[in-house]
């Protein structure tokens, strides 16, 4: 997967947030993802950016279109921050597991919106959540 | 940005006009709250048509809304959910069963209007 051009937006407040999703939204129409694909990308983009602004205060997500051998494209999201991180990672993948009073639906359910999820965390370090979003036809 | 409330007769009408912040959101919730007191409403719509995102926060949000206004005696309908966002919804695993829902602006007020209790209507 060679990347072109990132986008980076700066996650600080929960404005933020909306700004993220919207440029991921442009990207994908760009690329011709589905609407309904792009619907399914910002909305996985809205619930890994707010995990930022409520665990970590701020930190930055990184999109950029992706291709894979065969010529098809995506977009690949990278939301990472320096937060406390995560102790228990197979914790937070389950539905309904919060630690900040939430649904604990926002992982678990972000990882069902999009074709590659993958998270990484060190404790007291920082978190990235990365996500690649495919589209379906060449 | 806030989103505006208008009053027609028993009911209010709070139509989301674009994408919401979280702090738009809560307050949101704050003004449904405190309008449903002062004008002794029996129902509110509020229209999500304009969302392109339903994320967990705002479907958790609008659910509470319906719940709070319940408790005073207020009926909360959501309409116009996109079947993109519908579609999304589901599959994050949002729960939304206890919550009343319609097509549109039009269907929402003939659902508060076909649920007002009897004698309401002044005869």
């Amino acid at each position: 997967m060679a990347p072109d051009a990132e986008t980076r937006i700066a996650i600080d407040s929960d404005s933020d947030v909306v700004t993220a999703r919207q440029r991921a939204r442009e990207l994908a129409a760009d690329i011709e993802l589905t609407s309904t694909d792009q619907t399914l990308l910002a909305t996985a983009i809205s619930e890994v950016a707010r995990n930022i602004t409520t665990y970590a205060v701020r930190g930055e997500v990184i999109l950029s279109v992706v291709r894979d051998n065969g010529g098809r494209e995506g977009i690949r999201v990278v939301a990472r921050d320096d937060g406390p991180g995560i102790a228990d990672i197979e914790r937070a993948l389950q539905d309904g597991y919060t630690s900040g009073g939430g649904l604990g639906i926002g992982l678990p359910g972000a990882r069902r919106l999009v074709d590659e999820f993958e998270i990484e965390s060190t404790p007291s370090q920082g978190t990235t959540v990365t996500l690649v979003k495919w589209s379906r036809s060449l | 940005m806030a989103v505006p409330i208008l009053k027609q007769g028993p009911f209010l009408i709070a139509s989301i006009q674009a994408a919401l912040t979280d702090t738009d959101v809560l307050q949101l919730r704050d003004d449904v709250m405190s309008q449903v007191t002062r004008h002794r409403s029996r129902g509110i719509i509020v229209d999500v048509t304009a969302l392109d995102v339903m994320d967990s926060f705002v479907s958790r949000s609008l659910r509470g809304i319906a719940m709070m206004t319940r408790l005073r005696g207020a009926k909360t309908v959501i309409v116009g959910i996109q079947p993109e966002v519908a579609f999304a919804m589901v599959q994050l695993g949002m729960n939304f069963e206890d919550v009343q829902t319609a097509l549109d602006l039009e269907e929402g007020l003939a659902l508060l209007q076909t649920q007002k209790e009897p004698g309401d209507g002044g005869s």
